[in-house]
């Protein structure tokens, strides 16, 4: 094997295309696109999606996807927001405004797990297809964020909630302080922890984990909780920073996240997926459509923009015998009890 | 010949919308009345389309989720065109416009997935932000409220109107037949026709359809390219309908379509689902819509009703299988 | 088609075939004459399902000829192949179980004639003329995900019928029947016979076939190594020729008198698989199962690991009692499981060979807060791997890579890793070549020195008979016979038909 056969994986790829992107704008608008207030400005913007694009991630390493993230980042806020709001009021300040946004924090966690536990059960015992559970769930979700606040927004934080959101951490945005963080912490438990480990393996083959002696029922049930709490945290930037929480924040982040982690290199079957991948493609998109932003391309060009690379990728991929090949799930064996012998 | 088959999600869904009705009328006679009858069809209409779609491909064994992107393109610019070029372009002519449209955007999706043989998800995923983007940086991202006067004239066309006991006036639109027709169409093709038969035999097992000589990728290459026509006919008849050409209506609607036609009894796994069943599912989703707060239900509510359907009605199918599973050696 | 009066049907010359550098079919020539029924055995990875690709169109060679009637074929294709008449009737039959058994049976004859309309009476009159041909009764209506083996099999021979057929090529035929099924079978081929169609079996044991064929190819490694009249061949000169090798193994050498009891089952029973299931397993004891497809072999199999879940009774191990239909319990009192279907039951086909070996061995390498001692873990599996003498370029590469055999070996080192008591084998060698079969014989012989408690669950009779102390064989879920290892091959085959 050539190395530049080996340096053909997807993660690898992406790495160029997020470099030739990059340089590409700095080239094309190097006064704008450098300056110390555009980079900022990124930093702040991406993490949102970023976060819950790590929840869906997370869903579909194991072959499954997880379409309820928008609904539990928004039903999370909002019942933060209600804490903040009614219990701590807009005019809480010093310890007591930070206490109560700990607070918050910790209901929205709670909110988002109890959410995802939900939607492991649905899956894990009950046996729903993912993507039908996670579509129910998330309008659940949403709707009951909806009859909550009656479809209106939220405001009235204390100061102290934009920190989550616009504050920076030793000059570092904290939002970016945060998904840098939670990509580490997804990233070193998907490599170095067992249950990690369990998931890539389920993802690759269900039936081969249960076989294996693998707990999958806990396995999946974990993975939407473990999901259902990154939406809620990336439920908790966008509240800090839009300073208001409401039903239908960010409705266009559902397929946006699965647009990401597929770019990515995440395999939507299952099995394979590199929380670098997940980073670079994150990163790739938003220098490019800040880069256009600076070049006064509309702001909707970035979603024409965002899909051609998405299929780009997918067609390299499966030139490369990469993306395909990978992931075709085994075809459905109308005889279960045949045996396997097939001599070639 | 058939009996009630309560393992069929066709029969499940059309007791739920017996009792939905049946728990209306108790708490509002008025319920039961043609303005709520023409409403709900109303209603059905672009919805019942997408839903004749989005099955088609279900069937196949691949998923859409782009139909709506193709709707909003093609509607838009249609109007587009009447608008600035051919203002006295009859209604027919620019239905065949946007329909054409439609399908012109649904052969990029078929190639993408007949001959590049990418996941169907993905493909359309790609497709959905692509169109989108397309539309509304190139084409426009303006509102035209000012239809072409043959899109006008369009809407103004009833089936039939009255006027209720109680003085309220009801009307069919004549957009209605579209859907009938597309029903008729979709059933002939599906059932009448070898490609149909192919359709439901690729989403059987593509490689049994494959071996036995089956085109695959042209069955394939039809299925998008009639998802995307359909699409296009469902996008012109949502503007005339709405009297205005948004070109940020539609998108986001495609999961609740897919939802409606599962909800219907088609399999995500492909090779089942029967038109039967996927306009049931589309009622029941209209009716949710239309009239949960017959039932008393406060309309805030009208989303988790929903996501409560999905659940269940994807659930038990779902759990009854795995429990069979459970039992069978 | 226009046939020289002495060309033979289908004639093959020098067909060879290589998948990414490995030779499938070599130098493979031989002819079927109109109304002639062939034999084509060979092992598992002999390259039989090879030629049926080839000659179905769904595979293209290397080189080599293939004629038809004596007309040259380049570039066959599903359709041209069966415009020839040419019917394969593929082990997994490649039917569409959600469609009616009359759809299933007229859909190619459809397709064939180039219709684009489905006239629905048509195809019901041709499938009911079909069905009528080969006096069977099956419901024209049904779904076909809901019929029985047998009934979908026939359904596959009806489809292959339904437009003109000179040649059909059944893979693996007699696997999912039972005798009586067999027997009808065999009625039917001795009618196509009649009709001129000539009949290709292709199988690892065509004993059962033998009664109908008129000639017999014998394929080892991708290469012809015995062709003849079938006369002159039984099933011992079948396997010699497929194995390559004169004498069977020897069976097992006796186990000692003293050896513990180290798994008891106690009326195990599951509604519609099996009933009654009694059994004592000692240590160092290798047990046979065996029994027809159908016979409960596989769902009794999957009980003891936990996959299944009994309706009554009990298993021990080692004196304690193993909740049941929980594989996690199953596998923590020290009972491992090799399924059958190795590639979508027992591997992880795109992950590495360490990690399909490693997946076994998690909790031991279990620090605080579920962190894993990765090294620890690797070295634990590539222990395993050089035990069980794997040959992998690299242990970090694709298990699906792998030959079969070494597929095999990778399973069998996810279970030892864990020091089972018990291991349970379903199907040990499928798929596996010769070569690599002898192997893991020799790796179950080995485990049972060692004490190990080992159950094979096969339908290959020679492999039972090398490797088991006890056979015992099911039928319809119950134990109904018990033998010794190392009977004669023929009583056991007689023993499990009857």
């Amino acid at each position: 094997m050539s190395i530049a056969a080996r340096f053909a994986g997807t993660e690898a790829r992406l790495a160029v295309i997020a470099v030739v992107v990059f340089v590409a704008m700095a080239l094309l608008s190097p006064d704008r696109f450098l300056s110390v207030q555009n980079l900022t400005s990124m930093a702040f913007q991406f993490p949102e999606f970023a976060i819950l694009a790590l929840a869906t991630t997370v869903a579909m390493l194991t072959g499954g996807i997880d379409l309820s993230v928008v609904g539990i980042a928004n039903l999370s806020a909002i019942i933060a927001a209600t804490i903040l709001i009614q219990i701590a009021g807009p005019a809480a300040v010093g310890p007591d405004a930070v206490l109560w946004l700990a607070a918050s924090m910790a209901a929205a966690l709670v909110v988002g797990a109890v959410a995802g536990l939900f939607n492991g059960i649905l899956i894990a015992v009950l046996g729903l297809p993912a993507i039908l559970a996670t579509l129910g769930s998330g309008l659940i979700f949403t709707g009951i964020a909806v009859a909550l606040t009656g479809g209106s927004a939220m405001m009235g934080f204390p100061a102290a909630t934009a920190w989550l959101g616009n504050g920076l951490l030793f000059g570092v945005p904290v939002p970016l302080v945060l998904f840098a963080v939670l990509a580490l912490g997804i990233g070193f438990l998907l490599t170095r922890t067992g249950f990690g480990l369990k998931i890539q393996m389920f993802g690759t083959n269900p039936l081969a984990a249960r076989f294996a002696a693998v707990n999958v029922t806990s396995v999946l049930i974990r993975v939407y909780v473990l999901s259902g709490m990154l939406a809620a945290i990336a439920g908790m930037v966008i509240m800090s920073r839009a300073n208001s929480a409401k039903a239908d924040y960010g409705s266009s982040y559902i397929l946006l996240a699965v647009l990401i982690a597929v770019l990515g290199g995440v395999n939507p079957y299952g099995g394979y997926g590199k929380i670098i991948g997940v980073v670079l493609a994150v990163l790739s998109m938003q220098f490019l459509s800040s880069g256009l932003n600076m070049l006064q391309v509309s702001n909707f060009a970035r979603e024409l923009i965002w899909g051609s690379l998405l299929i780009f990728v997918m067609i390299v991929n499966s030139k490369t015998g990469f993306g395909m090949r990978r992931g075709k799930p085994a075809p459905a064996r109308p005889r279960p009890e045949q045996s396997s012998g097939s001599g070639r | 010949m058939k009996r009630l088959d309560f393992s069929r999600n066709e029969t499940l869904v059309a007791l739920v919308i017996l009792g939905f009705c049946a728990l209306a009328t108790i708490s509002d006679p008025s319920f039961l009345s043609m303005p709520t009858l023409t409403d709900l069809l109303r209603g059905g209409i672009v919805l019942g389309i997408f839903a004749v779609a989005a099955m088609v491909v279900l069937v196949s064994g691949g998923i859409d989720v782009s139909f709506t992107a193709i709707a909003a393109f093609a509607m838009y610019s249609t109007t587009l065109i009447l608008v600035s070029l051919a203002p006295g372009l009859p209604w027919p002519l620019a239905f065949a416009l946007s329909v054409g449209i439609g399908a012109a955007l649904g052969a990029i999706n078929g190639i993408f997935i007949a001959f590049f043989g990418l996941p169907t998800l993905i493909v359309t995923l790609g497709t959905l932000s692509i169109f989108r983007g397309f539309l509304l940086t190139f084409v426009g991202s303006k509102l035209i409220s000012n239809l072409p006067q043959s899109m006008r004239d369009f809407s103004k066309q009833m089936l039939f109107r009255g006027t209720n006991a109680d003085g309220s006036f009801f009307s069919l639109p004549l957009a209605f037949l579209a859907l009938v027709g597309v029903v008729v169409l979709t059933w002939f093709i599906l059932n009448r026709t070898l490609l149909g038969r192919s359709i439901f035999a690729i989403g059987g097992s593509v490689e049994s359809a494959r071996r036995i000589g089956v085109n695959v990728r042209a069955v394939q290459f039809f299925i998008y390219v009639y998802v995307g026509a359909l699409a296009g006919l469902a996008g012109i008849i949502h503007a005339s309908m709405a009297r205005v050409a948004n070109p940020f209506d539609l998108v986001g609607l495609e999961l609740s379509v897919i939802a409606a036609v599962v909800l219907g009894g088609a399999r995500l796994t492909g090779g089942v689902g029967t038109l039967t069943g996927t306009l049931l599912g589309v009622t029941l989703i209209v009716l949710v819509r239309n009239s949960l707060i017959v039932i008393g239900i406060p309309s805030t509510w009208q989303s988790v009703a929903i996501g409560v359907l999905i659940l269940v009605g994807t659930g038990l199918p779902a759990w009854q299988a795995k429990r069979a599973a459970a039992r069978a050696g | 088609m226009p046939a020289a009066a002495d060309a033979p049907l289908i004639a093959m010359r020098g067909v060879t075939k290589t998948y990414s550098g490995i030779t499938a079919l070599e130098d493979v020539g031989f002819s079927i004459a109109a109304g002639e029924a062939v034999s084509l055995a060979g092992e598992n990875g002999s390259g039989k399902s090879t030629l049926i690709k080839i000659l179905a169109g769904v595979e293209q060679r290397d080189s080599g000829e293939i004629s038809f009637g004596g007309q040259p074929q380049n570039g066959l294709t599903p359709r041209t192949a069966a415009a020839a008449g040419v019917k394969v009737i593929f082990q997994d039959f490649s039917l569409f179980p959600n469609l009616t058994v009359a759809e299933n049976i007229g859909f190619s004859a459809e397709l064939g004639a180039g219709h684009r309309l489905v006239n629905r009476g048509r195809v019901r009159a041709l499938a009911e003329a079909t069905l009528q041909r080969l006096g069977v009764q099956i419901d024209l209506d049904a779904r076909v995900e809901s019929l029985p083996v047998a009934h979908k099999q026939l359904v596959a021979i009806c489809r292959a019928l339904a437009t003109e057929a000179r040649l059909i090529i059944m893979d693996e035929p007699t696997t999912a029947l039972t005798g009586r099924e067999v027997a009808t079978l065999l009625g039917i081929i001795r009618r196509l016979k009649a009709d001129g169609v000539a009949v290709l079996f292709v199988s690892h044991k065509l004993a059962e076939v033998l009664e109908v064929c008129e000639h017999v190819v014998v394929l080892r490694n991708g290469r012809k190594v015995a062709e003849g009249p079938a006369a002159e061949f039984d099933q011992a000169k079948l396997t010699r020729h497929m194995t390559g090798r004169d004498v069977a193994d020897a069976p097992p050498e006796a186990l000692p008198p003293d050896a513990p009891l180290l798994m008891a089952v106690r009326g195990l029973a599951k509604a519609g698989a099996f009933a009654a299931v009694d059994f004592d397993l000692h240590g160092g004891e290798v047990l046979g199962i065996s029994g027809l497809l159908g016979s409960g072999r596989t769902s009794l199999a999957k009980a003891l690991f936990g996959l299944v879940i009994p309706d009554t009774g009990s298993v021990r191990v080692d004196g304690r009692d193993v909740a049941l239909g929980d594989p996690l319990a199953a596998a923590h009192a020290g009972i491992g499981y090799v399924p059958e279907d190795r590639l979508t039951e027992g591997l992880f086909l795109t992950q590495s060979i360490l990690r399909n070996v490693g997946i076994g061995r998690l909790e031991a390498h279990g620090r605080a807060a579920g962190v894993l001692d990765l090294a620890g873990l690797w070295a634990d599996a590539t222990d395993w791997l050089k035990r069980l003498a794997v040959k992998a370029p690299r242990v970090t590469a694709e298990v699906r890579s792998l030959s079969g055999g070494n597929q095999q070996r990778v399973v069998l080192a996810r279970w030892l890793s864990r020091s089972p008591r018990v291991l349970v084998l379903n199907g040990p060698s499928v798929g596996v070549d010769v070569g690599s079969k002898a192997e893991i014989h020799g790796i179950i012989r080995e485990l049972s020195a060692q004490g190990l408690g080992v159950i094979v669950i096969s339908d290959d009779l020679p492999e039972l008979l090398t490797t088991c102390h006890r056979i015992l064989v099911m039928k319809d879920g119950r134990i109904t016979d018990e033998l010794a290892g190392g009977t004669a091959e023929a009583d056991l085959a007689r023993r499990l038909a009857s």
